[in-house]
């Protein structure tokens, strides 16, 4: 290994008018938002939703989270990027400051199962003041029970913390919702990956 | 598709720093499980050139009001690479910060000190083909935050990237040569490894210096490399 990496430092409180500065109303382009997948999207759409929180159980209010994930088709995009996109990104990115109850949110697509996996999953990355290291976790589903139990990832969790990564479906009036928040301490700690 | 070598997690800082008071309650407690790279960590996003507009590099005019941002000019230079040395090409580079007097743009911060009506202090870029970036600003002033008494940070630049694929994600905060808050920072301090930190602080450069308008500095970032057989040179 010729050099070192370059060591992370914490995203801070401060990054809303660089990073998320469409959802927080700053006189700025955005490169990803909390759209993943645009209305002519193939695939069910749903909302995906939830809270970070932090070892007091208190709401983070300054976390972001970004995730990237497969299309409907359990399929990586290689199309670059783009906002003004209607149809599937990939990408979302969302600050945990501008809803009311602080949660962050994606709207996008139930991914299909990716080649080398068991069952389908959504990857996150957790950023935050307080943070020197960005953590990456994942959400799966909680109605994909029988898809889930061949997942090799999923299944190398030890069992009694397995429920974190998983989202509970809820119809609401607006449509689909999948619920899941995030522990960054606690009995219910999120498990985070080294990947 | 090549896989990610594993993150060198003595480069980096622990989860929980305690120097650095937010993250007793924030970073996990549990050590991160260990997973086979696969097809998901080789993958990560591109971004269209479109997501890069003619001024997003030059923050000393692109949140321009009505005359030039105050506080001395700079240019940043740098290079994205990995830890084999290969240069890493059309990555997009994000950066944020604080203005002239170390205020930020941003709603929550309530320091007192005066805004710039002309300075937003964010911008992005790409690498070129060799992975190089470049980036015209203001340098940052240093402000006082609450981590402790007469607590203060260092003049920094916020950088964000995606490298070549979701796992190489970095955030992290590039630092200026001398700056004497940097040895009572806890977030520079967050990394233990002396020579690891030393890689956040920027070079000044003469030559990278631009005669009668700009300070140069370079700022060169790497990522984790990939499996297999590293580039020879």
């Amino acid at each position: 290994m010729a050099y070192g990496e370059t060591p992370s430092q914490t995203v801070g409180p401060y990054f809303a008018y660089g990073l998320t500065a469409g959802q927080y109303a700053y006189d700025f382009t955005d490169i990803a938002d909390p759209t993943v997948a645009g209305p002519d999207a193939a695939g069910e759409h749903i909302r995906i939703t939830g809270t970070v929180f932090d070892g007091e159980g208190n709401p983070v209010n300054d976390a972001m989270i970004e995730i990237w994930q497969a299309d409907a088709n359990g399929v990586y995009s290689e199309k670059p990027v783009d906002v003004s996109e209607t149809g599937f990104r990939g990408l979302g990115r969302c600050g945990t400051g501008t809803d009311a109850k602080l949660r962050f949110w994606f709207d996008t697509v139930k991914p299909g199962v990716v080649e080398d996996a068991g069952a389908p999953f959504v990857n996150v990355i957790v950023f935050m003041r307080g943070m020197l290291v960005h953590a990456f976790t994942r959400f799966y589903f909680d109605d994909e029970a029988e898809l889930n139990a061949k997942d090799p990832v999923l299944q190398s969790v030890p069992a009694d913390r397995r429920d974190t990564l998983i989202a509970k479906r809820v119809e609401t009036p607006t449509g689909i919702e999948y619920r899941i928040d995030i522990h960054m301490q606690g009995d219910a700690e999120t498990v985070f990956f080294d990947v | 598709m090549s896989t990610f070598k594993p993150r060198d997690w003595g480069s980096h800082a622990p989860y929980i720093a305690p120097g650095y008071k937010s993250t007793i309650l924030r970073g996990p407690t549990q050590a991160p499980l260990a997973i086979k790279s696969g097809l998901t960590e080789g993958t990560g996003p591109r971004f269209a050139p479109a997501s890069v507009r003619e001024l997003d590099f030059d923050l000393t005019k692109n949140g321009v009001v009505n005359g030039e941002p105050l506080g001395e000019r700079i240019v940043v230079h740098g290079r994205v690479m990995d830890t084999d040395g290969r240069p890493q090409p059309n990555i997009l580079v994000e950066i944020w910060q604080a203005n002239a007097a170390g205020r930020y743009v941003h709603k929550v911060d309530q320091h007192d000190a005066p805004l710039d009506p002309n300075f937003r202090g964010s911008g992005r870029c790409f690498t070129d083909d060799q992975g190089n970036y470049k980036f015209y600003t203001i340098k940052p002033g240093a402000y006082p935050w609450g981590n402790h008494f007469n607590a203060w940070r260092p003049n920094h630049i916020h950088i964000s990237l995606f490298g070549p694929g979701f796992a190489t994600r970095l955030v992290t905060q590039m630092y200026f040569p001398g700056d004497p808050l940097l040895d009572l920072d806890p977030i520079f301090l967050g990394t233990e490894d002396a020579a690891a930190r030393e890689r956040l602080i920027a070079k000044f450069s003469i030559d990278k210096t631009e005669e009668g308008f700009a300070l140069g500095y370079q700022f060169d970032i790497v990522l984790r490399g990939r499996n297999g057989t590293p580039m020879e040179n």
